[in-house]
């Protein structure tokens, strides 16, 4: 099938962007979007003109790296799935697909569909993680999680990091990301010696990169993991235990 | 025909190092052994670590938890896309808590058998040994582990075992070890121990006075190439299986940091013992980006078969019951669906050679989960298995709670990898390996649910140890000059390779390059192999290397984010490794784990081992001329707990 593709492209983060056109005519239906994009980046390079940056690794919906609007929506056309398993069968033949970097504040371009996610990673640098060094874990069976709680954390603990969220959310707030991390963690025994700390600082991080949430919900119905909405309402509920508590746990 | 003995020579063999005690103790004395670095003086050192994965994560952490300096560059955005996140199905311990009678001796003896007797025993005593505490620092840090109704931590088995010892995430483990990992690496990085440079990749390995003495990186934005010296570096980059294209790694998985390391002098092990795993998706697309990996995990309730008669179009659910083949269950009644990966991948191979195969393009092999629906019901198989029955959806579009799943081997993790000796250095003081791109414990296949284990394991718990060793006797040396010789030639031969790229002005893109080397080696050096087709897969591999350094065109400049460039350069790699893993399996005259040899094998297709004359590891060194021949060198296996025996899972 043939598709008509409106590709932004950006030479670095300083320059000016501007959309192009490409034709495809040979797509087909199981292809992924990310093989659309290959097919159309091996044509332009037997063209001699330079192929459209985008990042993919895993593709297979797992690593969090690829992430692009596809006509306005992050990551495409299917709710809750990344680029990678979104397929070309969404599209009907002649479509006009428009694909565009995600489109927020905190992630400035870097060339073409490449975005910089770093604000992510200092939102965990900040306090994302458990105070236990090598070799010093007490045995993992002394302390029993209970069935539900562990299924619990980890349907939290799924987030893949792509920062959809950021780029669904009008004003790019990353809620669902920062409170899927707390929620994961404030379920587990692990590091809940630390708890308060943590939120406070993961708060303020998150409130100093990114915007604030006013429950739009645009971001669980994008999220490739399916986060669960709750996970935003983890943020205010940490903050307000940790404000009263005035503990570090 | 190529003449074996003008490619290669054999030269001095090689001493792994193992402590002279029985191989269970052999960890344990070593560690006694080492040299310590006073807490004091241990800020006075700097560590290069390559790769943010499950080993490169733990060894940076666990180094900077210590009091080290680490410089830490991954070419990912952040740490935690390293590609251990994709892996599945769980990771493996000795814990033995239950009384399916495992433990660490068991352990020992399943890695050993499982990997064919082509890997160090006393290695695999200490992935068992420490494989208890990796749960509890893993489970510690934050991933959440399956859990019991009773709370305590739930296990399920994996191919090549007979007992229960896989602790897991659903079907997502290696996420949430890496991202534990990750997260504990950025700790690091907040209380300044580790300074984690992203968007870097490693091109060159810096050796001076036969040391390693740092890198050479290019910045993947700005295209900025430098140099960092350090006492020591850690190589944790991974694995190769991505030569062969379609893969079931990444996009961006690479040799490049290794076989870089190779040319400047760090021998090369047993190149090619590659795992085709038995459940990758097949191909059915000339765009297929790759075989994504279903999970080993799934035959545990999975049923593999095919149709007993050749050329059967009928649908699955048409095909009746005394119809088809269960061939697994048929020729390893023991093992079963269980059966290690190498045995499954072969098995698999030759019912779709002999053209059972089933699917459009005739592929594939059926993963049938009727049965386990029919006696758990449709709730248990989903809770187990949701993830993957997604993914498996989302890729193909077909539902396996209505119709099997169809699956075919596809290139998966590399056993070869860069020699080390027992303290995981290479040949190349001061280089250190860590995870895949090692070679040690898995012989000639790898047991499901170890690769985890091992990544885990050197990074948390080996390199902690045998890295500061190393270092103690450098108490005072400071890190190389700037201006070294051996610095400013590597930065000058980073330089004119790149610009060679650059300037080649060819007329195809390097993808297309790498997809034909790929489906070259599949042909080749896939899951069986000849010396014939071994000895042409050379001379295509060289055909393809000249055309690909006269034809190759790479878009864009240095000076930028070019993702030609990066591809370019890692397939240029490729290209010369593949000939070196065609020569290793053209020159390892037998069958062993996964380097089936046709010419090698028992009257009913089994792999025929040569112990008398073949127990040993191939190290390699590549020519540094182009007259010049590949050299061997041989490093003896000894088995003491698990004597050599014939692998059997009838």
């Amino acid at each position: 099938m043939k598709l008509i593709l409106d590709v932004w492209r950006q030479e670095s983060r300083a320059a000016a962007g501007r959309f192009e056109t490409y034709t495809v005519t040979d797509a087909t239906a199981e292809m992924t979007l990310l093989e659309l994009i290959d097919r159309l980046n091996d044509q332009l390079v037997a063209e001699g003109r330079e192929p459209v940056a985008f990042e993919s690794d895993c593709r297979e919906g797992i690593c969090g790296s690829c992430g692009m609007n596809v006509d306005g929506k992050p990551h495409g056309p299917q709710d809750n799935t990344p680029s990678c398993e979104q397929h070309v069968r969404s599209f009907r033949d002649g479509d006009r697909v428009v694909l565009e970097p995600f489109r927020s504040q905190a992630f400035p371009v870097i060339r073409d569909l490449i975005v910089d996610r770093s604000a992510l990673d200092r939102v965990i640098q900040a306090g994302g993680h458990v105070t236990v060094d090598a070799g010093t874990a007490p045995d993992a069976d002394v302390v029993p999680v209970p069935f539900e709680t562990a299924e619990l954390a980890l349907d939290f603990a799924a987030c893949i990091g792509c920062g959809a969220c950021v780029a669904a959310c009008p004003n790019g707030a990353a809620h669902l990301f920062a409170g899927a991390k707390l929620a994961h963690l404030s379920l587990l025994p692990q590091g809940r010696a630390e708890r308060g700390t943590r939120a406070v600082a993961m708060i303020d991080q998150v409130e100093h990169e990114f915007g604030p949430c006013s429950t739009y919900g645009e971001c669980a119905v994008v999220c490739p993991a399916g986060i669960p909405l709750t996970a935003i309402a983890t943020i205010n509920k940490e903050r307000m235990r940790s404000v009263f508590r005035r503990k570090a746990n | 025909m190529i003449d074996l003995d003008a490619l290669r020579t054999v030269g001095a063999p090689l001493d792994g190092q193992v402590p002279h005690v029985p191989a269970a103790q052999a960890w344990d004395d070593r560690r006694l052994h080492y040299n310590l670095v006073n807490p004091n003086n241990r800020r006075k050192f700097t560590v290069i670590v390559v790769g943010t994965g499950l080993a490169g994560s733990g060894a940076a952490a666990a180094l900077g938890e210590l009091g080290f300096n680490v410089e830490c560059f991954t070419y990912h955005d952040a740490p935690r896309r390293a590609h251990s996140v994709a892996a599945q199905g769980g990771i493996n311990a000795a814990r033995a808590r239950k009384v399916d009678n495992d433990s660490v001796d068991r352990f020992v003896k399943d890695t050993v058998k499982g990997g064919d007797f082509r890997g160090r025993e006393a290695d695999a005593y200490r992935l068992g040994v420490e494989s208890v505490r990796v749960i509890d620092h893993m489970n510690a840090i934050g991933a959440p582990f399956a859990r019991e109704y009773g709370g305590q931590l739930a296990t399920r088995s994996f191919g090549g075992v007979q007992v229960s010892r896989t602790y897991y995430t659903r079907g997502q483990t290696g996420q949430q070890l890496q991202v534990a990992g990750a997260n504990a690496l950025l700790r690091q990085v907040a209380a300044g121990t580790v300074t984690l440079h992203t968007r870097q990749e490693m091109l060159d390995l810096i050796v001076a006075d036969g040391r390693a003495q740092g890198i050479v990186v290019r910045d993947l934005i700005t295209g900025e190439i430098r140099a960092v010296t350090a006492h020591a570096v850690v190589l944790a980059t991974g694995g190769y299986g991505n030569i062969y294209h379609k893969s079931t790694l990444a996009k961006n998985s690479n040799a490049t940091a290794a076989w870089r390391a190779h040319r400047r002098g760090a021998l090369y092990a047993n190149l090619s013992f590659i795992q085709f795993h038995p459940t990758a998706l097949p191909l059915s697309s000339e765009w297929q980006s790759k075989t994504i990996l279903m999970s080993e995990s799934l035959r545990n309730d999975g049923r593999i078969w095919v149709p007993k008669q050749a050329d059967d179009s009928r649908a699955p659910a048409d095909i009746p019951e005394d119809e088809r083949d269960y061939y697994l269950e048929r020729r390893y009644p023991a093992f079963g669906n269980l059966t290690p990966r190498d045995v499954a991948s072969r098995a698999a191979r030759e019912r779709i050679d002999a053209g059972h195969g089933v699917g459009p393009l005739k592929n594939s092999v059926y993963l049938d989960f009727a049965d386990a629906i029919a006696r758990l019901g449709r709730e248990t198989v989903y809770t187990r298995y949701s993830n993957l029955f997604h993914m498996y959806s989302q890729a193909t579009g077909d539902d396996p709670f209505e119709t099997p799943m169809r699956i075919a081997p596809g290139a998966h993790f590399a056993m070869g990898g860069l020699w080390s000796d027992y303290d995981m250095m290479t040949s190349v003081p001061g280089l250190f390996v860590g995870g895949e791109v090692g070679w040690g414990y898995h012989g000639a296949n790898r047991l499901g649910a170890n690769s985890l284990l091992s990544a885990c394991v050197d990074g948390w718990f080996t390199l902690p140890y045998s890295v500061p060793n190393y270092l103690a006797g450098l108490l005072g040396t400071p890190p190389l000059a700037a201006d070294h010789e051996a610095v400013v030639e590597a930065l000058d031969d980073v330089q004119t390779r790149v610009h060679r790229l650059l300037d080649n002005n060819g007329t195809q893109g390097p993808d297309r390059f790498h997809k034909r080397l790929g489906e070259l080696l599949y042909k080749y050096a896939g899951v069986t192999r000849t010396p014939e087709g071994l000895t042409r897969g050379i001379e295509e591999i060289r055909a393809l290397r000249e055309e690909f350094w006269t034809d190759v065109r790479v878009m864009g400049t240095g000076d930028q984010l070019n993702q030609e460039l990066e591809r370019a350069g890692r397939i240029a790699d490729y290209l010369e490794m593949a000939e070196l893993l065609c020569l290793d399996g053209l020159d390892r005259d037998e069958s062993c784990g996964a380097h089936f040899r046709e010419d090698h094998q028992t009257p009913d297709g089994e792999a025929l081992r040569d112990d008398d004359n073949w127990c040993f590891v191939s190290a390699w060194e590549s020519p540094s001329t182009p007259d010049a021949r590949f050299v061997r060198h041989d490093e003896p296996l000894r088995f003491e707990a698990v004597p050599l025996q014939t692998r059997n899972y009838k």
